[in-house]
């Protein structure tokens, strides 16, 4: 159990560490989205394409979303997420401790 | 599974059979617009039985157990957290991780691609990530493509045995990064370059895309992991009603 913590902290620390790290070594760069990488390099091999479609949203708002608006919809997005796993877990949890009598072999 | 099922499976195999075989085409998030309407429609087709099939093992599973909902859903969060989190990486541009693979340990492939359409609509309308034109083929990449490895990875580690959280990390690692390599295919193939075709384009895609995601896969791998270790600490009968647990595995 403890040692599963452990593995846990240890885990943790090093995906923030992976994440953390570019943004300190490579302090000039710009962090665009590899997406649109992705759509820049189509539109160099083949400088004539036009992008035939454009999403429904930016249709509607006639332009482009605004940065602030887009990222409140990542958290959004992150925060229902979140919001699910942590009350299963919650749930698992607390269940836990009521069933600490059993031994793990007949828990179910 | 009842007839009707059945019949819708095999029809949208055969369609999209069909598919693959004529404009045999096209690629992770592929912006909308970025692709030919061929291509968008066929990718789309190629995805059909996957998410018919998904959608009846899920619901197959729900009925076995109601309790299997609730790793479900954790499943369909994880992919929504994960996915949302851009991730600056070495090669000075951000790009996100899928979160395929904890489904497809759980509960196999055909059932993620359900919950991977959920996350991927879900950015395009409200988004503009993706789109909504592309979504066949982004679908492909990242809730099939991705997935389909990552299971297949895990049960090989398994068979081989090989340390349970270190398949689960190489599982969800190199789903992740099948997902883009799978979109540099499929971009590629509606871009061929003029002067290598087909094969110089998708290494030039790779070039974009694989640098980037291979820190973040590492990072998907690791959480991937630390979430199982969090389950398997504390939703054993769960994990146990879905066949998670091999009979004496159980610790």
């Amino acid at each position: 159990m403890s040692k599963n913590r452990k593995t846990v902290l240890i885990l943790l620390a090093a995906a923030v560490l992976i994440a953390v790290v570019p943004l300190f070594a490579l302090k000039g760069a710009e962090f665009g989205g590899s997406d649109n990488a992705g759509s820049e390099m189509a539109s160099e091999i083949n400088e004539e394409y036009e992008p035939w479609f454009t999403p429904v949203l930016e249709t509607a708002l006639g332009g482009e979303l605004p940065g602030e608006v887009e990222s409140l919809i990542f958290c959004v997005q992150t925060g229902i997420g979140v919001g699910v796993i942590a009350f299963f877990m919650g749930r698992f949890v607390e269940r836990k401790k009521w069933m600490k009598e059993e031994t793990d072999h007949d828990s179910n | 599974m009842p007839k009707k099922e059945k019949y819708l499976l095999k029809a949208s195999i055969a369609l999209a059979a069909v598919f693959a075989v004529a404009p045999a085409s096209n690629a992770m998030h592929i912006m909308e617009g970025y692709l030919p309407a061929g291509y968008c429609v066929a990718w789309g087709l190629i995805c059909l039985p996957f998410l018919i099939a998904g959608f009846f093992s899920l619901r197959n599973k729900v009925k076995e157990n109601r309790r299997n909902l609730t790793l479900i859903a954790m499943s369909g969060a994880f992919i929504f957290v994960i996915s949302s989190l851009k991730i600056p990486s070495v090669t000075g541009s951000c790009s996100h991780m899928t979160g395929t693979g904890l489904g497809a340990i759980l509960f196999g492939p055909a059932s993620v691609s359900v919950l991977g359409i959920i996350v991927l609509i879900f950015q395009a309308v409200l988004l503009a990530h993706g789109g909504l034109t592309t979504l066949g083929a982004n679908t492909f990449s990242m809730a099939i493509a991705g997935p389909l490895i990552s299971f297949g990875i895990y049960r090989l580690s398994q068979k081989m045995r090989i340390n349970k959280r270190i398949g689960i990390f190489l599982a969800a690692c190199l789903g992740d990064l099948f997902t883009y390599c799978v979109t540099s295919i499929q971009l590629a193939l509606a871009y061929p370059s003029e002067a290598g075709g087909v094969g110089a384009s998708v290494v030039k895609f790779l070039g974009v895309f694989a640098p980037t995601q291979l820190p973040l896969a590492v990072i998907e791998g690791i959480l991937t992991v630390v979430i199982v270790i969090g389950l398997e600490t504390y939703a054993k009968p769960e994990l146990k009603s879905i066949g998670f647990f091999k009979e004496k595995e159980a610790r």
